[in-house]
């Protein structure tokens, strides 16, 4: 690791004043990812800003149709909260489904959605279920917030804080695990949301998460597994890489929302 | 430098700490706790978990910055002087180890199985061992080990 000041902010505004002090500071949420980043020299930040204890980024809380879950939140806390599994069972089930048990222990929200990993599996849920990303300066929708591999349109400085999802009639999350690292191969979040049905896919797209507009046309004329077949992903748009092929992920994806559609409708 | 403050295995301790140190580097190389292993360098094997305010965690995939004011639990914490802990008793009852390089990594990430859950199935140990990587056993002894820590843990 190359050396770096390291300061832990207290609250939000602070964590911002740190972040405008030092161009080259960055922020550390539960550093899941960017620790081992940081282990391997692929960062190297003049200041890490530690944002992980401070209090106003915690906290679920479930209101008028809307679960709103604080940045920092651990992903064990998603997976076993009571208040999420009983509005959004299948964002509790995709929680249980990341990493491993040491790194739900520390992994946060916020810090996944930041870094919008190609194969990560919350900015799945985020866009299907058509979240908003509270900032300390903003709030963005989902549709307006993933911008291309480990890309947002967070501006510099700009800090999630919380993320608020809207209640949907139905959802489920299907993945397949990568066998060793357990990221996903690829990964569809359905939801039959207020604003229509929304189809969301992780680990394929060569762009990260992107909703598969032929797939939610389809489930909204007919919301069975069955309107999947005879339509797939473009495997143009998929990723290739020594794990499978485009080909493979743009099927694998396919199968994975036919499995999501099949969890809803039983 | 940062100055930090935490107990380990009961024992308070300060000590002053680059940004850069790593928890697991702070606990075996100041602290001497070796138990604590190092098995990669990518935060995949493991074998560094701890417990850190009694949640399973990788001591290598924090800074001990981080672990300012935290409560922290290591492999050489779990025994009562010359009782083992039901765990590492059950690891040697079932062979649940050859080279034993894993072992306090997978001893502490099945302390947080069971603590979350006394009574798991095969399947919810499989589970929750994802993050620990063995490379003699096949991971089957390791399976019955935690089985069987269940079964002494609630005796």
């Amino acid at each position: 690791m190359y050396a770096f000041e390291y300061q832990r902010a207290n609250s939000v505004a602070e964590a911002a004043s740190m972040l405008a002090a030092n161009p080259e500071a960055k922020l550390l949420a539960g550093g899941q990812t960017y620790i081992p980043t940081l282990k391997a020299r692929l960062a190297q930040p003049s200041h890490v800003v530690d944002i992980g204890r401070i209090k106003e980024l915690t906290g679920i809380e479930v209101k008028a149709g809307v679960v709103s879950i604080g940045a920092m939140t651990l992903h064990a806390e998603v997976a076993e909260s009571a208040e999420i599994k009983k509005a959004i069972p299948a964002l509790a089930a995709l929680a249980i489904e990341i990493g491993d048990l040491q790194v739900r222990n520390r992994g946060t929200l916020g810090g996944s959605v930041a870094n919008n990993d190609p194969a990560a599996d919350y900015p799945a849920a985020v866009l299907a279920l058509n979240a908003t990303i509270v900032t300390n300066k903003r709030e963005i929708a989902a549709d307006a917030f993933f911008d291309g591999m480990f890309a947002t349109t967070l501006a510099e400085g700009e800090i999630i804080v919380r993320i608020n999802f809207p209640v949907p009639k139905r959802a489920a999350y299907s993945k397949f695990h990568h066998p060793a690292s357990g990221y996903a191969m690829a990964g569809a979040f359905v939801a039959d949301t207020a604003s229509g049905v929304r189809v969301a896919i992780t680990g394929a797209g060569a762009s990260g998460v992107f909703r598969w507009k032929d797939a939610e046309a389809a489930l909204t004329r007919n919301f069975s597994d069955a309107a999947l077949s005879g339509i797939a992903v473009n495997e143009a748009d998929c990723i290739a890489d020594l794990h499978a092929g485009a080909d493979y992920r743009a099927h694998l994806a396919g199968v994975m929302a036919k499995r999501a559609v099949k969890k809803i409708t039983g | 430098m940062n100055k930090i403050e935490f107990t380990i295995n009961g024992k308070k301790v300060t000590s002053q700490v680059e940004g850069r140190t790593l928890l697991v580097d702070l606990i075996r190389d100041e602290l001497k706790l070796t138990g604590t292993h190092v098995g990669c360098d990518t935060s995949q094997c493991g074998c560094c978990t701890i417990h850190l305010d009694g949640k399973a965690v990788k001591s290598c995939a924090m800074l001990a910055a981080q672990a300012d004011g935290a409560d922290i639990l290591t492999i050489e914490g779990m025994a009562k002087g010359d009782t083992l802990h039901p765990i590492q008793q059950a690891f040697t009852e079932c062979h649940g180890l050859q080279c034993g390089f894993c072992t306090p990594g997978m001893i502490m990430t099945a302390a947080g199985i069971l603590k979350e859950n006394p009574d798991p199935t095969e399947a919810d140990i499989v589970k929750g061992l994802e993050g620990n990587l063995c490379r003699c056993t096949g991971y089957i002894n390791i399976i019955k080990s935690v089985q069987r820590a269940a079964v002494l843990m609630k005796a």
